[in-house]
């Protein structure tokens, strides 16, 4: 009789976990479905699901007006590039604040974690400057920097998370053995790390690669990344929803594809360290 | 550790000077344009110009709210961004005024500038000088269902009324059929439902601010506009007309479900087009209608191309100015793709021309903006420049927060009254901030 409520409540469990997978899944899937549909099917009421007329138009019009290629290398290069960049920096950060915290460590990460706080927009005009007198509007390099300094926090709090779960005491070891601070990062810390590393950098790509507000009106022609390439397919005059799910569609397949195949590793460091 | 840091100075400042050098490239400009069916064109055949002058171009292609706020960025801090601009006729005359657009008074003699429409000359220039060029031009009139409406036993006037309107829309209203008599934007937004309720409003009697700069939502005209507006929409409107902009009009229109729709000139060509409309073969055009007291409601608005102040290419933005918006532009559109995808509304030549005179709506758009007076847009006389705005900067915020009001008491969350009250609470604060 246990065994049979048990099922049941498994039963249960997974119906819901579908259902709010589903949930959370639709707008993507109907964004992909609009895609391959006529920009009257995109349109018509009541609204198609699977029975309208398949088109792979929107794709080919998309392609003939807009270079992806560049798009997407951009994106490439500016979600890595400030992701390697943060991770390079946070792994120092994140060690001293977990092994060798001071008074103001927690005070220190409380302050990194508030700049997020901040409403971009508050500072966009004297970035915008900045950018102006640097010669870094529009270039990869610029964008590179500034969204490796807005997920620096993230970077520096997961990081310092997973390095405090691992014991001191093996850190300790390694210097008894004669090990330098460099070997003791390189070779101790970071190999036992690398799941939460992983994750962290899988999550600052996804958070780069879709970080839209900079990447807008920090560039013009030559280092828009996709979120560029998706804004010129929004329009309040005209109608384009079908051409804009297309190029949704390509804007996110690579980070859905990469979220697919990582999914075990970003859970896993997600998670790392929740049940204590 | 001193070299190091020398080094390492170097190796930056040499990034960003080959960085700038890059971006200083001399035969090439960087356009900001919308996302619109005449503007993909111009950049499809903007390869043609580059072709001709050996000067590459960029685009920079974003949704037109966006665009503003980048563009407005790049210009109040000379970033330099863009070579050419694209903006409308609420930005042209405030920016002309602070300088930050170069005028365009020297272009060639071959480019004919006395053949723009004075309607769209006149909204593109500061003090009398243009400071952009008009792509293409846009009023408002009304589009209507030619079978539903001699089915309601009713012929629509060249120059109807509200009240006609409003008689028409009830009768044409067939909900058991899922059509609705009329179609209208209620969408919060200055250049949305902001901007139909205020080309409206003047048909009325109202306007936006009296001679001293005073709001007056507190007028028996702007309460009989919106209760009108309100009233006429809840009758025969669509349901969700509160959110309801552009795009879903023009959605419901093609699909059939409207009756009328009284929106941009422009829509012509989508809702006769019979790829994309299903009732392409039966729609009449008609002036945007009137109250009787001598002003209509119909709007006028240009997409136009302008260079901004401190430009390292004005030259060269200038030329690309004269190519795109030239007659032999509008002739190259003509023979490729035919007279009705030309770009509409910005020169008189145009409309003499006995091809474009067969086009099926180009005599009403032609006459829909050429009833449209931006420096006289209302009944009473008014301080500001502009027909569906004032062209004033505090504008745009006033007017995006006072159509969310009225979007509110569309949708029934708050009485008419309430809307103008709060509407009037919002301009006078807002007015007094600015030092009106």
């Amino acid at each position: 009789m246990a065994r049979s409520v048990s099922n049941r409540r498994k039963t249960i469990n997974t119906a819901l976990a579908w259902a709010v997978g589903l949930i959370i899944f639709f707008p993507i899937l109907w964004t992909i479905l609009t895609s391959f549909k006529t920009e009257g099917d995109a349109i018509a009421y009541p609204p198609k699901f699977l029975f309208f007329d398949w088109t792979l138009e929107n794709y080919s019009i998309v392609q003939e007006r807009s270079n992806y290629m560049r798009y997407l290398w951009n994106s490439i290069i500016i979600a890595g590039g400030s992701t390697i960049l943060g991770v390079l920096i946070a792994v120092p950060a994140a060690w001293s604040m977990a092994f060798v915290p001071s008074k103001r460590t927690k005070d220190i990460l409380m302050w990194m974690l508030s700049t997020k706080m901040l409403p971009a927009v508050g500072v966009l005009y004297p970035i915008y400057l900045v950018f102006i007198k640097l010669g870094l509007l529009d270039t990869r390099i610029g964008l590179v920097i500034v969204l490796m300094l807005i997920n620096l926090p993230i970077i520096v709090w997961m990081l310092y998370t997973y390095f405090k779960e691992i014991p001191s005491e093996i850190l300790e070891a390694a210097r008894m053995d004669g090990a330098t601070l460099k070997s003791e990062i390189l070779y101790v810390l970071t190999p036992m790390a690398v799941p939460g590393i992983a994750s962290t950098i899988l999550l600052n790509v996804i958070l780069a690669w879709n970080e839209a507000f900079w990447t807008l009106n920090l560039t013009a022609a030559k280092a828009g990344t996709l979120t560029a390439f998706i804004a010129s397919y929004s329009s309040p005059e005209g109608l384009f929803y079908a051409k804009l799910s297309a190029a949704s569609t390509m804007a996110i397949a690579p980070i859905l594809i990469m979220g697919w195949f990582s999914q075990k590793q970003l859970v896993r460091g997600l998670t790392f360290g929740a049940v204590k | 550790m001193s070299k190091k840091r020398t080094l390492l100075n170097t190796v930056v400042f040499a990034g960003f000077a080959v960085s700038s050098a890059f971006a200083a490239s001399a035969e090439e400009i960087t356009i900001a344009t919308v996302n619109n069916g005449d503007m993909i064109r111009m950049q499809g055949y903007s390869s043609e110009f580059t072709a001709a002058t050996g000067i590459d171009v960029n685009w920079v292609t974003l949704e037109e709210n966006v665009l503003r706020e980048r563009v407005t960025t790049d210009i109040t801090t000379k970033g330099g961004q863009f070579d050419i601009m694209t903006i409308g006729m609420y930005e042209t005359p405030i920016w002309g005024k602070s300088g930050w657009l170069v005028p365009l008074n020297d272009l060639s003699a071959d480019y004919d500038a006395a053949d723009i429409l004075p309607a769209m000359s006149g909204g593109l220039s500061y003090d009398g000088t243009l400071y952009a060029a008009p792509f293409y031009g846009e009023s408002s009139m009304v589009m209507y269902r030619s079978d539903l409406m001699e089915k309601a036993g009713l012929t629509m006037p060249e120059a109807p009324t509200w009240d006609f309107i409003r008689e028409a829309a009830a009768k044409m209203t067939d909900r058991a059929n899922d059509i609705n008599g009329i179609c209208l934007r209620g969408k919060a937004g200055w250049g949305e439902g902001g901007a139909f309720i205020t080309a409206m409003s003047n048909s009325f009697g109202a306007r936006w601010f009296d001679e001293n700069w005073k709001p007056t939502f507190d007028s028996e005209a702007w309460h009989n506009t919106l209760s009108f507006f309100k009233g006429m929409m809840d009758e025969s409107g669509p349901a969700g007309y509160a959110t309801n902009g552009f795009n879903e009009n023009l959605s419901l229109f093609q699909q059939g479900k409207c009756g009328m729709w009284i929106d941009a000139t422009v829509a012509a060509s989508f809702v006769t087009n019979p790829k994309d409309s299903t009732v392409a073969d039966k729609v009449g055009f008609a002036l945007a209608p009137d109250n009787g007291l001598g002003k209509r409601s119909n709007w006028l608005w240009a997409w136009a191309l302008a260079i901004p102040a401190g430009t390292q290419h004005e030259a060269d933005a200038k030329k690309f100015i004269e190519w795109a918006t030239s007659k032999s532009y509008i002739e190259m559109v003509a023979a490729k793709e035919g007279w009705a995808n030309v770009p509409p509304g910005a020169r008189t030549s145009l409309y003499e021309n006995p091809e474009y005179q067969k086009v099926p709506f180009a005599k009403m758009t032609l006459d829909s903006i050429l009833s449209a007076d931006p420096l006289h847009p209302t009944v009473d006389p008014v301080p500001y420049v502009g027909v569906q705005f004032a062209a004033i900067p505090e504008f745009a915020g006033i007017a995006t927060d006072v159509s969310q009001e009225f979007s509110n008491a569309y949708a029934g969350q708050q009485s008419v009254e309430d809307a103008l009250a709060k509407a009037q609470a919002i301009a006078t604060e807002a007015m007094e901030a600015a030092g009106y």
